[in-house]
């Protein structure tokens, strides 16, 4: 029988995963595929929650949470537009001008 | 079904349905009407200002909208003509920078707009869905905001710096929200405080919910550790943006930060507590301290908005109701000393740029005394130097910490405050203490009379608070009397 636990666990691991991707690869597109994994991990969460305890509310944040992760993943596709337009890469490593 | 549900949010849809129309005015009047659509926004925006004054209820009473998913109270009133006011002076300070540098049109005061609505929700927010879809409206403007300039590397630098970490910070928190919602059933702030207080719980998902809500939160406030976001986008960000970004966001999210822990997670607040009693200290060191070391003022500005927010994170350690009430006398105090700030930094013009380096600034008081007098002030005001509206809400945030038991956190707040004169005063002596005859680059005061306007309107309210402290006070008490979820 699987249990929230099980669930639990699985996304504490899409979590990790997706924290590490985002800090660790260099090229936005694979951040954004990080960032992606970060939010399926908290809908998989919502959902399992919402299940065990008969609640709707949690299923329809995660309605929310999907919505707004296409936004933003809009957004991000378009700064990687913007910098490939202006530096043609897609490295965020040779994106330094400001220090300190 | 009734209309009558609608009829408290009248002014979130108005303001919804302004900013398309700004958009859409913004494509056929093309790019020379600049200023006749920045001037529609802020009509909007005051049409809203007294929206917001009609539906509140003087009375302070307690009022569900939606289906309790917002609230209506005094507290959102409150941050909402905060907001409102902020998104305002933005407005009037970007027309004529906007035009300066060819980027006019419709979508930036269209964004502005929605920012302010995103910040409308999160300040009324009562339950976690609402805040989160808040939140993100406003994040989402913002991020577009800040890579504006899309032809300059920096902007688009900043932009991205931003949205990779701000994206992950709100994941972070969803995290925490789906770890609560999983402990507690509910996503009712309301709901969550009964539930607390009436079976205070330890178990391990709880807390480990609570902790990384907090973290999410910190991130949008640029506490520390989890600043460093902050100077890349603010360096980066067009000046009227990064202006905007240090105080209306960032009143947003203390608005939510407080409904949040202060109010919903309040029964468990021996549990968050010393996480931002430690994030306080290390905000306010670290941003005093990194600022010492900046020659770009948009820098320097951007650290020291970092040690104000901590400064207004003591309030929330404070806990108690003085300490809420002195949060918001901070965010309204710091919202017009920063505006005015970087409203200052837009009108000194050098070689085409905003006067971004510290020695732009050098000899300004032999070429325009007033400017340099103006600059000195909110130099002061920062600081917290009486008899500026900067010393009056240090002063009530750190004798609520002090009242509070927090004497240790206050004595740190206290040296950090006189670390933060070294820094600024280096630009006042700057001004005055140099000739500015090795300033050959000519920065030149530029003549753009609506944001000298705003400048000089920041100017008198942050004196008349510094001088009659006690209206705004009350007002911001007021804010609390009747907060939705007690």
């Amino acid at each position: 029988m699987i249990s929230a636990t099980h669930y639990l666990i699985l996304s504490l691991i899409l979590l990790s995963l997706g924290l590490i991707g985002v800090m660790m690869r260099r090229n936005f597109i694979t951040v954004l595929m990080s960032l992606e994994l970060i939010f399926n991990a908290v809908n998989l969460n919502l959902i399992a929650f919402s299940y065990q305890l008969g609640d709707l509310s949690g299923q329809i944040l995660a309605i929310f949470v999907i919505t707004v992760a296409a936004a933003e993943a809009a957004i991000g596709l378009g700064l990687i537009i913007a910098l490939t337009r202006l530096r043609n890469t897609v490295n965020l490593d040779e994106v330094h001008e400001m220090e300190g | 079904m009734s209309f009558d549900l609608f009829i408290p949010f009248i002014p979130e849809i108005f303001l919804a349905v302004a900013s398309f129309v700004v958009l859409v005015a913004g494509i056929t009047m093309g790019r020379r009407g600049t200023r006749g659509v920045s001037l529609l926004a802020a009509a909007s925006l005051v049409i809203t200002a007294v929206l917001v004054w009609v539906f509140a209820r003087p009375s302070g009473a307690v009022q569900p909208i939606l289906g309790g998913m917002l609230v209506l109270d005094n507290f959102s009133v409150f941050f909402k003509f905060l907001v409102l006011a902020a998104s305002a002076m933005t407005l009037f300070l970007s027309a004529g920078y906007l035009d300066r540098l060819k980027y006019g049109g419709g979508e930036f005061p269209s964004l502005i707009l929605t920012a302010t609505l995103g910040m409308f929700i999160m300040a009324s927010a009562a339950n976690l869905a609402s805040l989160y879809v808040g939140l993100e409206l406003m994040a989402l403007s913002v991020y577009v905001l800040v890579g504006f300039c899309k032809l300059e590397i920096r902007s688009n630098e900043g932009a991205i710096k931003y949205f990779v970490l701000g994206a992950m910070s709100s994941g972070i928190l969803l995290y925490g929200i789906s770890l609560v919602y999983g402990s507690l059933g509910t996503l009712d702030l309301a709901a969550i405080r009964a539930g607390l207080s009436s079976a205070p719980q330890s178990n391990l998902v709880l807390l480990l919910g609570i902790v990384l809500m907090a973290f999410g939160m910190l991130f949008k406030v640029a506490a520390v550790p989890f600043h460093v976001w902050t100077p890349d986008a603010y360096e980066g960000a067009p000046t009227p943006v990064t202006a905007f970004i240090s105080v209306g966001p960032k009143a947003a999210a203390f608005a939510i930060f407080l409904r949040v822990f202060a109010v919903a997670f309040r029964p468990e607040f021996d549990a968050w507590r010393n996480v931002i009693w430690a994030a306080a200290a290390m905000t306010m060191i670290l941003g005093n301290v990194a600022a010492i070391r900046q020659d770009n003022v948009k820098r320097m500005l951007a650290y020291s908005s970092i040690a104000h927010a901590g400064y207004a994170l003591l309030g929330i350690v404070a806990g108690s109701d003085a300490g809420i009430s002195a949060v918001l006398m901070y965010m309204l105090v710091y919202t017009f000393m920063n505006i005015g700030a970087f409203g200052m930094v837009i009108l000194l013009e050098s070689r085409g740029y905003a006067g971004e380096t510290i020695s732009d600034w050098a000899g300004l008081s032999h070429r325009s005394p007033a400017a340099a007098g103006i600059m000195l002030f909110f130099m002061l005001a920062l600081a917290g130097i009486p008899p500026t509206g900067g010393f009056m809400a240090k002063l009530y945030v750190f004798s609520a910490a002090v009242n509070a038991g927090y004497v240790g956190l206050v004595v740190i707040a206290v040296l950090m405050s006189a670390v933060s004169l070294y820094y600024y005063f280096r630009l006042v002596v700057e001004m005055y203490l140099r000739d500015g005859a090795e300033a050959e680059g000519g920065a030149e005061m530029i003549r753009d009379s609506w944001a000298w306007g705003v400048v000089v309107l920041c100017t008198v309210v942050i004196l008349a608070i510094g001088v009659f402290p006690q209206p705004v006070f009350q007002w911001a008490k007021g804010g609390i009397a009747a907060i939705g979820l007690m």
